[in-house]
């Protein structure tokens, strides 16, 4: 959410600035583009059912890659996120089939409320884990985020000996119906994960933007050493974005179980590289240090508008991997000639400057 | 340094101009290089010095005019060709990789291999071991580049350049992070290079050194040479007044104030090396309100190290500290921070900035708590510290929202001073302060801290340049080998005392240098 190099370069009235304000646009022109396409080329595509359903698509993506965004800015990576959809969906179900057993004769059965609550702590405990094995173990983020992805994984299997938790519909006696709020409830005519996007994702953005914990995110992905000397907690700010991370994973979980109704453990694998995909098309560099909520947003709009796109229009699913590459590609490509770009342009009114 | 009226001329610039898109940074320029000469250029930061160097080393290609290699017009397309053609560099910021050995790094890109092509390690070693024997500074050609101190990678970036057998040797500030005794080291090479008839072109901010070792001098400003002399011709006065176009003071003046009451103390502070031994051994001092108290002492003596400690960036350093009388518990660097001390690392680009984050943010990084209510930064209130503390320190910034990348090296030095002064510290560590800046932002930097110790701060500052120390600094500490050596009030300090302080300790074997800087 830095908007710096934007005000640096906006004075200028110059040809090099027309270019570079479109190029700083992409990914909402990549949006509109895809919009436009969409609605000649697919039937139906801009119908509101089809439009609701599609958001829903986005959303789940879109938790993802916002927790993805903040921890790409520190300089990291997190794997691990599909497997916590997975797990975190297991034990939503879990609870509301089975409840926990106390081994004393008396199984406690939560509300949907409270088995919400446990989802979240399950998945921002494994974030918890990640940061731990990074900040302390000094493990690589990569590997760690793998070695948990497996682990997440694993477990979820396990919970159910690889069977899925079917009819979460809960008992009226024990209190543990209305579980498919989440995944089917409406508000003002928007579904409640709509809802529960536009609160997390303004919560991240104003986070990064105007708190001390924003700015020291964005420092840690600039220069670790810097800011360590500068009293920046660098390990409590990683900690966090891990830990924030597997909260939006946890949301995802148990969306998607409310959805269906029912909790698979192979739920979410290979979500994380959407996620990823999502946060570089929205401008987060790899390196870190940069990237904005809003793009991660728009990012994951255009990825899921795509492919849901080329669905309508009955685009092979083969040739929808390809068109997903390149376009992932093609933003990369822009944003490296749009950051050279920048600094000529900053370059020239330096010299204007003197 | 009596005959060298009839040296030579190897290359010649004749009305050389370069422009970048909208500045001019070098203006019709004519520069000589003497065979078998220390040809020296000097300029304030920004005045075209790299520039120019950039384009003899082929990095950069000339606008206009005629580049003459032994009276034959030449233009290098890449500085592969300049090093064909026998002009090596040594560039300011160092070119190394941190991830190979230093005798990889001198034989990076002309590897010397056997038939098969298979690498020749040993060969590579002990041609590499030749290089660094002469330059006597305690590498050893197998060891990684990124486990060297800055001073020693410095010394492998010269034992390169050195290692190119370069009719023409360019050598952009090769002593902003050497000690005196290898400032002195690197003069025996010069003179030696100097024997052999290279052409050496030499860059630098320290006057005295360019006095010194220097035949001919050229001095630039704002991308125009403004003089052009034999060195025994000049002096100091001279020079500065050809660089920034009048007479200037170097060291802001003490202006008698008296200091207070002790406000730090440091006691039996130790740091155990990686290798054995102590980085920091047993230092104990004490700071008073209002006193510089400057640290002298060479590269490896352990300054930055101490700083280090007392900053609770080592975990496994002893001892303690106290401000204002009361012990500081707290050992991590966040809350000494809090406590009120304050550190401006020696090593602005790794440890001083966050480049590609805004001026505006790195000045408010360290203190930001102190513009947030509960977790909201108020903007208004960070803009205007911002402002304050760039009007305050003369940084020069169109706007404070511009990315500090772009900013020249002084520049760079004031906001890390500014991000330091922001969290209010009562006790300043300022290592190496005025390291790569140019005369003006070092002018700039003493007055600063000649008003800070007068607004009752106490100012620790570590340096290697004897002048330095001796102007600025109320008190003296020399620190060898880890060990505090002297302390000298600056009414008796003299710097033959002070040198002599800074040796003891250094036997005659090779240093082994200390690696435990992180």
């Amino acid at each position: 959410m830095t908007d710096i190099p934007a005000k640096a370069a906006a004075p200028s009235t110059s040809s090099g600035s027309v270019l570079l304000t479109v190029m700083k646009l992409r990914t909402f022109i990549a949006l509109i583009a895809v919009l436009i396409f969409f609605s000649i080329a697919a039937p139906n595509f801009l119908s509101t059912a089809n439009l609701i359903l599609m958001s829903k698509h986005v959303a789940l993506n879109a938790f993802l890659a916002m927790g993805m965004t903040f921890v790409i800015i520190t300089g990291g990576i997190d794997l691990s996120v599909g497997s916590i959809v997975g797990l975190c969906g297991m034990v939503a179900g879990y609870l509301v089939l089975n409840g926990i057993d106390l081994q004393i004769g008396y199984t406690i059965y939560f509300n949907v409320f409270e088995i919400a609550l446990i989802t979240l702590a399950v998945g921002i405990l494994i974030g918890a884990v990640n940061g731990l094995l990074i900040t302390r173990l000094n493990v690589a983020p990569f590997i760690a985020t793998l070695g948990v992805l497996y682990v997440a994984r694993g477990l979820a299997l396990l919970s159910s000996d690889g069977r899925t938790f079917p009819n979460l519909v809960g008992k009226p006696e024990l209190g543990t119906t209305g579980f498919g709020f989440l995944g089917a409830g409406r508000l003002l005519g928007l579904p409640v994960a709509i809802w529960i996007l536009i609160v997390v994702a303004l919560g991240a953005a104003y986070l990064a933007k105007y708190t001390p914990l924003g700015r020291h995110i964005f420092a840690v992905g600039g220069n670790e050493r810097a800011s360590r000397i500068s009293g920046v907690r660098v390990n409590m700010v990683k900690m966090f974005v891990y830990m924030f991370s597997g909260f939006c994973a946890a949301i995802v979980g148990l969306i998607i179980s409310s959805e269906l109704m029912a909790s698979h453990p192979a739920t979410g694998e290979s979500f994380e590289l959407n996620a990823i995909a999502a946060a570089v098309l929205g401008g987060t560099s790899m390196s870190g240090g940069r990237g904005t909520i809003g793009g991660t947003i728009v990012g994951a709009f255009v990825i899921g508008i795509l492919s849901d796109g080329l669905v309508m229009m009955g685009v092979s699913s083969f040739w929808q991997m390809v068109i997903k590459g390149l376009v992932i590609i093609v933003a990369v490509v822009v944003d490296q000639a749009q950051r050279r770009l920048q600094s000529r342009v900053t370059l020239m009114q330096m010299a204007k400057a003197g | 340094m009596s005959a060298t009226a009839e040296r030579e001329i190897i290359l010649k610039l004749e009305d050389v101009s370069k422009v970048y898109s909208g500045t001019v940074a070098v203006k019709r320029a004519n520069f000589e290089v003497r065979k078998g000469a220390v040809n020296v250029l000097v300029g304030e930061n920004g005045a075209g010095k790299s520039t120019l160097m950039k384009i003899i080393a082929g990095v950069e290609r000339p606008t206009a005019g005629r580049i003459l290699l032994e009276g034959e017009e030449v233009s290098f397309s890449s500085s592969g060709d300049a090093v064909n053609r026998g002009i090596g560099m040594v560039f300011q910021e160092l070119n190394l990789f941190g991830n190979m050995s230093v005798a990889e790094n001198i034989f990076a890109t002309r590897e010397i291999t056997n038939r098969f092509g298979k690498i020749d390690r040993e060969q590579q070693e002990n041609r590499a071991a030749e290089f660094l024997e002469r330059l006597q500074a305690g590498i050893r050609p197998d060891m990684l580049v990124e486990d060297l101190r800055i001073g020693q990678q410095q010394l492998v970036e010269i034992a390169k350049a050195v290692s190119l057998d370069a009719r023409i040797l360019i050598m952009d500030e090769p002593t902003s992070a050497l000690s005196a005794a290898e400032v002195e080291i690197l003069f025996k090479v010069i003179a030696d290079l100097k024997a052999r008839g290279v052409a050496i072109v030499y860059i630098s901010h320290r006057l005295e050194e360019l006095i010194r070792i220097g035949d001919y001098i050229t001095v630039l400003r704002d991308g125009r040479i403004t003089g052009q002399e034999e060195m025994k011709n000049v002096d100091t006065q001279w020079i500065v007044r050809q660089m920034i176009g009048s007479d200037a003071k170097d060291f802001a003046k003490a202006d008698g104030h008296l200091p207070g009451e002790e406000i730090f103390r440091a006691e039996e502070i130790c740091l155990p090396r990686a290798t054995g031994g102590l980085a920091v051994d047993h230092v104990s001092l004490s700071l008073r309100a209002g006193e510089i108290l400057g640290i002298y002492g060479l590269m490896g003596a352990g300054r930055s190290e101490l700083f280090d400690c007392i900053m609770g960036r080592h975990g496994h350093s002893t001892g303690e500290i106290f401000i204002g009388g009361i012990k500081v518990k707290e050992r991590d660097t966040t809350r000494r921070i809090r406590r009120g001390l304050a550190l401006i690392p020696e090593d602005r680009q790794r440890e001083g900035l966050v480049s590609i984050l805004s001026v505006a943010s790195n000045l408010t990084l360290a203190s930001l708590s102190r513009f947030a209510r509960l977790f909201h930064i108020r903007g208004a209130a960070e803009r205007q510290a911002v402002t304050q503390i760039v009007r305050e320190l003369a940084i020069k910034v169109a706007d404070p929202a511009q990315e500090v990348s772009s900013l020249s090296g002084g520049n760079k030095q004031k906001v890390v001073i500014g991000k330091a002064l922001l969290t209010e510290p009562k006790v300043l560590l300022m290592d190496e302060p005025s390291r790569g800046i140019d005369v003006g932002a070092k002018a700039d930097v003493f007055r600063t801290m000649r008003k800070l110790s007068r607004d009752g701060l106490g100012i620790l500052f570590a340096t290697s340049d004897l002048d330095e120390v001796m102007a600025l600094s109320d008190r003296i500490a020399v620190m060898s080998n880890g060990k505090l050596t002297g302390m000298f009030d600056r009414a008796e300090a003299t710097e033959a005392a002070l040198v002599a302080a800074s040796a003891l300790g250094h036997g005659p074997a090779p240093r082994t240098e200390s690696t435990a800087h992180d």
